[in-house]
């Protein structure tokens, strides 16, 4: 049991749990308990300060100003990303491009490499688990190129089947796009694993990190992936701002995804010559205050430490796991070996939506509905789902909370 | 003679008067949803589909003796209970009562936060459907 007043492996929840403020507001009359943290993270005051600190005390635009706060501004924005490269493992700091999340980077990619490789005939591979944001690029690119979308298929237990990969695995499979941890099971794919076999094939990988990033100790070099993105704001940070990694020397030969300021060396009428990475991917005045304050959030990660993070995120996954499977009716979707701290389930009988709206009557966020994974959904023969996913903050007690508010609400429908 | 539209939202608003928490209410609500008769298969069709985010509103329409007639089926039943209400309310008027009710009712039993957009249960984009069909009624018979 980790009580709220109980400290696990030094980590003090309580203690964390006051650098929330928004963790002590009501909802419907009741204390908040946040259990959608696989949509989004609430962010320590550290982000929030820093977002403030960044707009009161140093606002200027980066990389060409000569004054003052253009050059701290500048300074913390590349700090950032320098914190990001390790946060990653990254070889080089080039090779963090700073996007608006997840979304943009797989379409950057979709958009830049893809439309400059991908070839009539040409094969994607992406799994039956995707988000649609790692299921659309895709499919646009395909059908704009001639070329063959390839599922990987779920099994029952919600983990990818690896032979059908392997057999999935052609000469002319250009890119595996496929997710670390799945945003609406939970599952942890064996991304080496797979890397290492498209890698023999003379495939790239793209990994969808949205979910993976907060939970797992991530080193994009042992991985050996080439594209890895992700999102701030579900690892405590901001909305709006995200990371594409990729390895240099694919973004070096690939094309340029928004053209405008930064991205350029020289601009005439007559041609223009473009900048190195990563600027050569962040056209625009970026999003300076939040790239700042993802460094926060990083920080915040770090200073608990990843490994104690998970562990007590997995104590919450194996206490809620036990405490749901106890409810009649209840069926847990996606049992894989190893999970992140995500947990779906449904009630025989009963629409996820109405579980949804009597929980949040009781002051408790969870996510009801398809996750945005209709095909996954489809795979199970379900409308959707009900999920609760923990993070850092998250206590056993609300894990109680949760299962007392599912017996109402079951009582109420039935 | 059938009540008007007002007259009806009006009952409404005098019965949740009498519930006091909000677990009052929803039960009140889900018994509205059990009640209403299940749609019949042959019209759970597509073309009658008024898809949500997460719950789907099946509607129906016919129009007799200068009235608009309103069927309706969900498969989440705090929805169905909602859309039970919106059928009691409309359903039999005439297309342009239809057209000017304001169904005021929602937001003075406290249940219009499923209006909102990110509430995504298909029932705002079901009152528009109503009101489209009372319109188009209105003009094939008017």
């Amino acid at each position: 049991m980790i009580l709220a007043g109980t400290s696990t492996d030094r980590l003090d929840i309580t203690a964390i749990r006051l650098q929330f403020p928004i963790l002590s507001r009501m909802v419907k009359g009741r204390p908040l308990i946040y259990l959608d943290n696989a949509a989004t993270t609430q962010k320590p005051q550290a982000v929030i300060d820093a977002i403030i600190q960044y707009y009161c005390g140093y606002n200027a635009n980066i990389h060409r100003g000569i004054h003052t706060l253009a050059e701290e501004a500048t300074a913390a924005y590349e700090d950032s990303r320098t914190a990001l490269q390790e946060f990653i493992g990254a070889a080089s700091a080039d090779e963090i491009i700073f996007t608006r999340g997840t979304t943009e980077g797989i379409n950057l990619v979709a958009y830049t490499w893809g439309r400059a490789n991908i070839i009539a005939g040409d094969e994607i591979i992406i799994s039956e688990m995707e988000h649609h944001s790692n299921i659309v690029p895709w499919q646009i690119l395909c059908k704009e190129k001639g070329a063959e979308l390839k599922v990987i298929p779920v099994m029952d237990n919600g983990e990818l089947s690896m032979p059908a990969y392997l057999d999935l695995l052609t000469t002319r499979t250009k890119l595996v796009a496929v997710t670390q941890v799945s945003n609406a099971l939970g599952t942890v794919n064996p991304v080496k694993e797979i890397i290492r076999a498209a890698h023999r094939a003379g495939a790239l990988v793209l990994i969808d990190g949205a979910q993976s990033a907060v939970h797992l100790d991530i080193n994009v070099q042992d991985m050996d992936c080439d594209f890895f993105a992700f999102s701030g704001h579900k690892l405590y940070g901001p909305t709006g701002i995200g990371v594409l990694y990729g390895k240099k020397e694919l973004l070096n030969h690939m094309p340029f995804f928004h053209g405008g300021g930064e991205m350029i060396k020289e601009v005439t009428f007559a041609y223009t010559t473009y900048n190195e990475l990563p600027y050569k991917y962040e056209a625009g005045t970026p999003n300076i205050a939040d790239a700042i304050a993802l460094k926060s959030a990083i920080d915040f990660i770090k200073k608990h430490g990843r490994n104690q993070i998970r562990q007590h995120e997995a104590a919450l996954l194996s206490y809620a796991t036990e405490q749901l499977e106890a409810i009649p009716g209840l069926t847990i979707i996606g049992n894989a070996k190893e999970k992140a701290s995500v947990i779906s389930f449904i009630i025989k009988g009963l629409h996820p939506q109405d579980i949804g709206i009597l929980l949040d009557n009781q002051g408790i966020a969870v996510r009801t509905g398809h996750h945005c994974t209709q095909p996954l959904m489809k795979r199970f023969g379900i409308p959707g789902t009900v999920r609760a996913s923990f993070a850092v903050y998250n206590t056993t007690e609300e894990i109680d909370a949760l299962v007392a508010g599912l017996r109402k609400a079951i009582k109420m429908l039935s | 003679m059938e009540k008007d539209i007002a007259a009806i939202e009006e009952a409404f608003i005098e019965s949740f008067s009498f519930l006091d928490t909000w677990e009052e209410k929803y039960e009140y609500i889900i018994e509205l949803g059990k009640k209403l008769p299940a749609l019949d298969e042959q019209f759970k069709t597509e073309d009658k589909k008024i898809k949500g985010c997460q719950s789907t509103v099946w509607l129906v329409a016919s129009y007799q003796d200068d009235k608009v007639f309103f069927k309706a089926d969900s498969d989440a039943v705090i929805v169905k209970g909602l859309v039970s209400m919106l059928i009691e309310v409309l359903s039999g008027q005439a297309p342009d009562s239809i057209l000017n009710a304001r169904l005021e009712f929602i937001e003075k039993i406290g249940m219009h936060v499923h209006l909102a957009q990110t509430r995504s249960n298909g029932l705002r984009a079901m009152i528009a459907q109503m009101k489209d069909y009372a319109r188009a009624f209105k003009i094939i018979h008017i």
